[in-house]
């Protein structure tokens, strides 16, 4: 059971790790739905890694925040695309 | 057991090379709509195995020792699990749409069909 969980653990440390490449589309990206993109993908990175430490640490709370974030960064993304929509329609 | 920890390794295995897929994807590819079609598919497939992985783990130890917090780590995962896969395209359908009505063009786009049909 012990070595299962440090399969886990080692899969959400390297789905942790995958979070730097989007980091730099967030930083460089040309136009801004390329940076809502790379927040969309860090924030399904953050919910899948979270998930997986929740099983390594035996921790249910960390699951529950799982369950909250992705509801959470799901209306983000949501207003910001409503944002840049209605900003290109005044302009 | 062995049996186990070998269809978790595989569907943990496929969950890590489909995110990491996504990864790559999103910095090579030319424009938006290109990005956002390699990190939303790869991304969601990845996170529905990684999370399988945690449900059948947790389902296995529910049933062999009865504890009831690997049941409640069950249910929990599934319901994380169905929040991941209702919301993760609709917001990618949302941040599409409003890119191509913000003006932002495919690369190397020469028609616009979309616009031309004229649809409110």
């Amino acid at each position: 059971m012990t070595h299962l969980m440090n399969l886990f653990l080692f899969t959400g440390v390297l789905i942790t790790a995958f979070m730097i490449l989007p980091l730099f589309r967030l930083i460089l990206g040309p136009t801004i739905p390329d940076r809502v993109v790379a927040l969309d993908t860090i924030n399904t990175y953050i919910v899948a890694a979270m998930i997986l430490y929740g099983a390594a640490f035996e921790e249910i709370i960390y699951i529950d925040i799982a369950i909250v974030y992705a509801l959470l960064s799901y209306i983000a993304t949501l207003y910001i695309a409503k944002f840049i929509e209605r900003r290109a329609k005044d302009k | 057991m062995i049996i186990l920890t070998i269809v978790l390794f595989v569907f943990l295995l496929i969950g890590v090379f489909f995110n990491g897929l996504g990864s790559v994807g999103l910095l090579r590819f030319p424009d938006v709509y290109t990005r956002l079609h390699a990190t939303t598919k790869c991304t969601t497939f990845g996170s529905i195995f990684t999370s399988l992985s945690v449900i059948i783990f947790s389902i296995y130890f529910w049933k062999t020792s009865g504890n009831p917090k690997f049941g409640v780590l069950t249910i929990h995962t599934f319901v994380a699990l169905v929040c991941l896969i209702i919301t993760n395209p609709t917001g990618s359908h949302a941040i599409a749409r409003a890119a191509h009505r913000s003006g932002v063009m495919p690369k190397q786009a020469v028609i616009d069909e979309l616009k031309e049909a004229n649809l409110k």
